[in-house]
């Protein structure tokens, strides 16, 4: 029906990978927010781990904060790690290494540490639960890093940086 | 502070099927969000919306019910989190992030899982960064009572 709108050349040139892998993990990695969110009402981000992790190492009081919920998302992190990991062993055939310079990705994830605890979410936080729950918190975030990511994403693919 | 004994077991069986997804959805690789950010590949869509509008009919049906969850007493709601000039620097500084690296906490977290073990540069720096703005915006008189020698 897409391709009837479109065109069949059109959708080629958007999704040249098509859209299946990609609409099949997005309704998975919504099953995995609603399988808790049915048990124990938490709607789930990813972020978070990072400062409740860190309350284990340093009293401050950004991190105590989360002392309470840390032993869980230690678990929920390390489950996810494991549900990549049976993904790799039944569809990629082994391990799969990036190609993006190292220095991209500490200098990013920096920024990335930075910019999701200051801004209340990140990809998960304010993209699948926030936007889940119509938040217009979270809709103005989630455009918010959309359009910087789309922009310093560009900057530097403009200045030849590949990958 | 008891758990339900089904507390942890639900945390895991979420945590495999969400990680499966994102590896499933190939948004553990950072080249596909690069190529995405760059419109080279404009498949991510699915996985925001595809992930969002399932939680959201969750979250939706069962917070119009006023029940709660049978793990925790807690009551659903939605994830709902109050706006201030916070919510547009801490998207932009991560924004920037995104666009640099490719990569953001969760799809890190399963990158990790799919073997690509360059990812620990991207871990490294997230946790340098969650521990920067930790610093900065704790209460610092709070903290030099708790602990004095914290660091």
């Amino acid at each position: 029906m897409i391709t009837d709108l479109l065109g069949a050349g059109m959708v080629e040139t958007l999704f040249p990978n098509g859209i299946s892998r990609y609409a099949i993990g997005g309704l998975l990695v919504g099953l995995g927010t609603v399988v808790i969110y049915l048990g124990t009402g938490i709607t789930a981000g990813a972020s978070t781990f990072l400062e409740s992790t860190l309350s284990y190492v340093s009293n401050r009081s950004r991190f105590k904060q989360y002392r309470a919920s840390r032993d869980w998302r230690v678990v929920f992190t390390l489950s996810i790690i494991a549900g990549a990991g049976v993904y790799a062993l039944i569809y990629q055939g082994g391990t799969w290494v990036t190609e993006v310079a190292p220095w991209r990705l500490f200098l990013g994830g920096i920024f990335v540490g930075v910019g999701t605890r200051i801004g209340k979410g990140c990809t998960s936080g304010h993209g699948i639960c926030g936007v889940g729950s119509v938040s217009r918190t979270s809709l103005v975030g989630v455009a918010t890093f959309l359009v910087v990511a789309i922009i310093t994403a560009n900057i530097v693919a403009a200045f030849g940086v590949t990958p | 502070m008891s758990r339900h004994p089904l507390f942890m077991p639900l945390i895991i069986i979420g945590g495999l099927v969400f990680g499966f997804g994102l590896g499933f959805s190939h948004m553990a690789r950072p080249e596909v969000v690069i190529d995405f950010l760059t419109f080279e590949d404009f498949g991510l869509l699915f996985v925001m919306f595809g992930g969002s509008i399932v939680a959201g009919l969750a979250f939706w049906t069962l917070s119009s019910t006023g029940g709660s969850a049978p793990l925790t007493g807690r009551p659903y709601t939605r994830r709902l989190k109050s706006f201030d000039k916070n919510v547009l620097l801490g998207g932009s500084v991560f924004g920037v992030g995104w666009g640099l690296s490719g990569i953001c906490p969760g799809a890190a977290y399963a990158s990790l899982g799919v073997g690509n073990w360059p990812i620990l540069y991207a871990l490294a720096g997230m946790f340098v960064g969650a521990y920067l703005q930790g610093v900065w915006r704790s209460e610092p008189a709070a903290d030099a009572a708790a602990v004095p020698s914290d660091d």
